[in-house]
């Protein structure tokens, strides 16, 4: 057994906290990386869904004749040949929750427009698309509703018959003393605000290859999905088949902002017909298919009341949420608007909170988890309600805001609506955000511009969230995260995780945190994901999660892992005082070292093992998370409007954003843009719109306006750090915090350049029309 | 997003592609509308004629009569062309306001034209222009002014044996000042309003000018109340924004969900005013 007396590698450089580019660029950037539609079988099929162009209808009847006849279709399947396939899960409950059977191809209605009612199997995507066209659906129309309050009205149509009233669930939450609240309020400010639907958008739609292998009775699906594990659970279920049958792949995922946070229909519909026809078969998601028939984001109508006392502190929150849910629940639908309602009360100290949240069905795909998932939605709400109470009192908005916030050393901080904040300094944000962007000065700048007769706007928020998701206890799934961290026989390091990242950088920032612990080189180590069949059960990335949870799930297992090293290393050189660092185990009397690499080597030869040590250098561990984590920021928008077009122009944008300790401040940055982009696209252009008779009428990119690296504004982004005391490495999570924080900042900029003409509230998205007619009406009605 | 089953002919000469135009073929440039409309299978032509790569159609070079555009010019080829730029900015100018530049690199002003959209940015200056375009069958080669050439949406005076093979546009006076300006659909890139103007002053009084617009209803028009408010005035602000208020005479205006009928009027009347002042502030 040899040992050394010059360590053979060492290592001292720190990785973590470095801009270190993302080893994940090349082949995104190259074209090579393999998305699901690049996964090609031998002698695969193709399947192409038949759809509702309706929103409401019962069929009468299909014939499949023609489509059958056309040279090259294989099957055609309808709801009928599928109705004893599980339907699609919804994992969220609630009290007295109405969940609909969600067959995965329609058996005798539709309800919603895109919903999948026969499945065309062919030899080319071509003949399935053109024998798609040949099935004749005979529909029998029924009256559409698309907008939630309008399905409450009385008299409305039933979007399922059973429950005529619409309400799949109406869940109450109280804290504090709201009613004695408002009942003693000085000042009570109250606004209907809305949050329109989304469309997620990722630049890779869905898509599925499912490959049943008869012989073996296994099942290999490729999908795209955000859920690897969770996907392979729910498919066995829906499928019956044994889940230790189930192989599931998650390639290169091209985006998912949460519409990948699922199981879908057609996961299982191409599992079904791969399984009836012993052959390969994939189906991509076309762009129209994904505007239609892919979850949907938002979609709340919001009437807030804020109580207060006249020098502004807030007393009380009450908030009416009605939340669009689509016809059906998809994997989180009912559950994603009580995230709104534990996120009420913002960045405040404010004791009484009452909510109500009515759940209800409509006639449109469903709503589910996107980017924020439901902590947007409340953001918006609060903060442009401190704004209004910050006009009806004549204060600063950014006053009111400190006056109101928790302070940094109330924390731990139990909030109103039963959660922990972990650690915060809201104040130094937000200070932070008014120093850069000089708040006096361009308050001085509006005084100005308005005796010109220009609208400049500068908007506030200071935004909070609910990060690293979570705690099992708080979560549908279990909110643990695993990692195995192994060192093979050559010293090289494999780090398999259980999150799945599809955009995140995790690759990169995972071999960043063992890179540094083990002291090996950063291109040593190799990250994987994705594969069930490779990887210990996970959870997936959502929730900005990956790194908080899944992050430390690699952390905890190095340090298992060093310790195993630090014992090989004590054998090795025959002593108990040793300490591993910078790739080597040394003695500490004798300086004498042992590099990793030998170890590894002697670890797989087992020669000879240390007491109580298995063969094989390997650790693999689960993190649960005691909570989340509650990044927050100050983020600040300078608008101006001209008054002759209502068309908005961003003049500055600043972002201040604490997401506790930074890993690779590349890739924060990366985040944070991608974030405020997604944010102002809700802001300014973004909307899902039905017609009344059931049409999606903004269902493709030349009707539904996404943000443009030409319409993004240059973003001044800076941080404040309060690590989080949740996790050992600190991080809070950024991939959700630059949309939250940047709708309303951007809402309250353009209300604020309308204030003086007594403008209080706009809805979104904020079109130049919308913003031109209040010019117009209240032009001349200058407020005091 | 996938069309229906389709012939595809790459022919390497004008006449040949002439050829099968005339056996029914549907000419296809740069594929920027045509296509998105096959694969949302709003159009399933049974055989395309691929004259995009015809060299044949590409150029752009100065005669007396004028500049002419060969129909498979790029939009990049047309706001990148010194010769344009010196010559007929407003035809450079209008094409850099086209889409984005993968469509700039791909889209020609051949297809774009013989498509009419009424959105579509070319028209107002064509208009603007007075620009000839030029015809062509396997018969024979005609000229139709743009004025006569636009008649409705998504219909030009071109018959289904005919290509746009070319777009000539004046070679402009020294004095000329023109300007396009417009207001963007923020999901396509088209036109909600655009305006092209082109004004020249002698001795103090506008002695030329014309306004094109495209955008506002279905097809693109001269505003030619608006040129004969301003013929002979001095062009002062408020003279301009007087005579854009005709902007909008006789014209139907769209609506839709992007914007209602009165706002893509008040746009107009705006935007009329913009470009005829940046085009006499650009008068020598």
């Amino acid at each position: 057994m040899a040992t050394t007396t010059t360590p053979t590698t060492t290592k001292t450089e720190k990785y973590v906290g470095q801009r270190l580019r993302r080893r994940e660029d090349p082949r995104f950037i190259t074209g090579t990386a393999t998305y699901v539609e690049d996964i090609k079988l031998p002698g695969a099929y193709y399947a192409g869904m038949v759809r509702s162009p309706h929103g409401a209808a019962k069929i009468r009847s299909i014939d499949v004749s023609k489509a059958l006849a056309r040279p090259g279709v294989i099957a055609v399947y309808t709801g009928q040949d599928t109705k004893n396939v599980g339907g699609v899960i919804c994992g969220a409950d609630l009290p007295g929750l109405r969940k609909p059977h969600h067959y995965i191809l329609a058996v005798d209605r539709v309800y919603f427009p895109g919903h999948p009612v026969a499945v065309v199997v062919a030899t080319d995507k071509y003949i399935a698309a053109d024998a798609a066209d040949d099935i004749e659906v005979d529909y029998e129309v029924t009256q559409a509703v698309t907008h939630p309050e309008k399905a409450l009205a009385p008299g409305a149509p039933a979007v399922h018959p059973e429950w005529p009233d619409n309400t799949a669930f109406v869940f109450h939450q109280v804290g504090g003393d709201p009613d004695k609240a408002f009942a003693e309020a000085e000042v009570i400010v109250k606004q209907r605000i809305t949050s329109q639907r989304l469309v997620a958008n990722p630049m890779e739609t869905r898509g599925v290859v499912a490959d049943w292998r008869a012989a073996d009775r296994t099942l290999h699906i490729h999908t795209s999905t955000q859920i690897p594990h969770l996907a392979r659970t729910l498919l066995s279920i829906m499928l019956g088949l044994e889940e230790n049958r189930v192989h599931l792949v998650a390639p290169m995922v091209g985006g998912g902002f949460g519409c990948k946070l699922n199981v879908y229909a057609e996961e299982a519909i191409v599992a079904f017909v791969s399984m009836k026809l012993n052959k390969p078969v994939k189906w991509i998601e076309t762009r129209r298919e994904n505007f239609m028939t892919t979850i949907q984001g938002r979609g709340h109508v919001d009437y807030y009341e804020l109580a207060a006392k006249k020098d502004g502190t807030v007393t009380g929150i009450k908030l009416k949420l009605i939340q669009d849910l689509g016809a059906y629940h998809q994997l989180l639908t009912p559950a994603i608007p009580t995230l709104s309602v534990l996120m009420m009360p913002g960045l405040y100290n404010v004791r009484n909170i009452k909510a109500e949240v009515v759940g209800v069905f409509t006639n449109c795909v469903p709503t589910d988890a996107y980017r924020g998932a439901g902590r947007p939605e409340a953001t918006h709400g609060i903060e442009r309600m401190m704004d209004i109470l910050a006009a009806e009192l004549k204060m600063d908005p950014a006053e009111l805001r400190r006056k109101n916030f928790v302070g940094k050393d109330q924390f731990p901080f139990a909030t109103a609506t039963g959660l922990n904040y972990d650690s915060g300094d809201y104040a130094a944000t937000l200070d932070k955000a008014m120093q850069i962007s000089d708040y006096a000065g361009l308050r001085k700048q509006q005084v100005e511009a308005r005796k010109q007769g220009r609208l400049m706007g500068i908007g506030l928020s200071t935004y909070g969230e609910i990060c690293a998701m979570g705690p099992s206890p708080a979560t549908p799934a279990g909110g643990w995260e695993s990692a195995t961290v192994r060192i093979e026989p050559s010293g090289k390091v494999t780090v398999l995780t259980g999150i799945s990242p599809h955009g995140q950088g995790e690759e990169t920032t995972f071999a960043q945190i063992a890179a540094d612990e083990l002291g090996v080189h950063v291109d040593d180590i190799t990250v994987i994901h994705g594969d069930t069949a490779i990887v210990q059960y996970g959870i997936g990335t959502f929730g900005s999660r990956g790194t908080a949870v899944g992050g430390t799930a690699v952390y905890i297992a190095l340090q298992d892992l060093k310790d195993k090293i630090t014992r090989w290393g004590a054998m090795f050189l025959n002593s108990e005082d040793v300490h591993f660092a910078g790739g080597v185990v040394t003695d500490n009397k004798t300086g004498q070292t042992v590099a990793l690499g030998t170890i590894a080597a002697a670890a797989y030869r087992a020669m000879k093992l240390p007491p109580g040590m298995d063969p094989g250098l390997m650790a693999t561990k689960f993190f649960e998370p005691s909570n989340f984590t509650y990044p927050f920021g100050a983020h600040i928008v300078v608008s101006e409007i001209d008054p002759a077009t209502g068309q908005i122009e961003i003049r500055r944008y600043v972002a201040v954003d604490d997401i506790g300790n930074i890993l690779n401040p590349l890739i924060v940055d990366g985040q944070l843009h991608g974030g405020v982009a997604q944010g102002l696209g809700q802001a300014l252009w973004e909307n899902a719109v039905y017609d009344d008779n059931g049409q999606l009428i903004t269902g493709e990119f030349m009707d539904y306006a996404m943000p443009k690296a030409s319409t993004m504004p240059w973003i001044e982004s800076a941080h404040t750090c309060t690590p989080s005391p949740v996790n050992p490495l600190g991080v809070k999570g950024v991939g959700e915090a630059g949309t939250i924080g940047s709708t309303p900042a951007m809402v309250n900029s353009v209300v604020d350049a309308l204030s003086h003409l007594g403008v209080r509230h706009i809805d979104m998205p904020l079109t130049p029309e919308k913003i031109w007619k209040l010019v117009s009406t209240h032009a001349g009605s200058q407020a005091a | 997003m996938i069309p229906n089953s389709f012939e595809y002919s790459a022919p390497a000469s004008l006449s040949e592609a002439l050829g099968l135009i005339a056996a029914g073929g549907k000419p296809l440039g740069g594929g920027m509308s045509l296509i998105p409309m096959m694969k949302l299978r709003l159009a399933a032509p049974e055989h395309l004629v691929d004259i995009g790569r015809l060299t044949e159609l590409s150029y752009i070079r100065e005669s007396a009569e004028g500049i002419h555009i060969g129909a498979g010019c790029t939009h990049f080829a047309v706001e990148s062309s010194a010769l344009l730029m010196g010559k007929c900015p407003l035809i450079a100018e209008t094409a850099n306001y086209i889409g984005d530049i993968q469509v700039r690199n791909m889209g020609t002003i051949g297809g774009s034209v013989a498509h009419a959209d009424p959105a579509a940015d070319y028209p107002a200056a064509l208009q603007a222009l007075e620009a000839t375009i030029v015809l062509k069958s396997a018969k024979k080669e005609r000229k139709v002014s743009a004025a006569k050439f636009f008649i409705d949406t998504f219909t030009t005076a071109l018959k289904e044996d005919e290509i746009v093979s070319e777009i000539i546009v004046p070679l402009e006076a020294g004095l000329t000042g023109t300007s396009y300006q417009k207001f963007l659909q923020p999901a396509s890139g088209f036109a909600i309003v655009g305006v092209a103007a082109r004004a020249r002053r002698e001795g103090g009084k506008i002695s030329l000018i014309r306004v094109g617009v495209t955008g506002l209803s279905g097809n693109s028009f001269r505003a030619t109340k608006v040129e004969a408010a301003l013929l002979g005035s001095a062009g002062t602000d408020a003279e301009v924004t007087a005579a854009a208020a005709h902007a909008t005479d006789g014209a139907d205006a769209s609506s839709d969900l992007h914007a209602s009928a009165e706002y893509r009027a008040h746009l107009a009347r705006i935007y009329t005013a913009r470009a005829i002042s940046a085009a006499l502030s650009r008068t020598a």
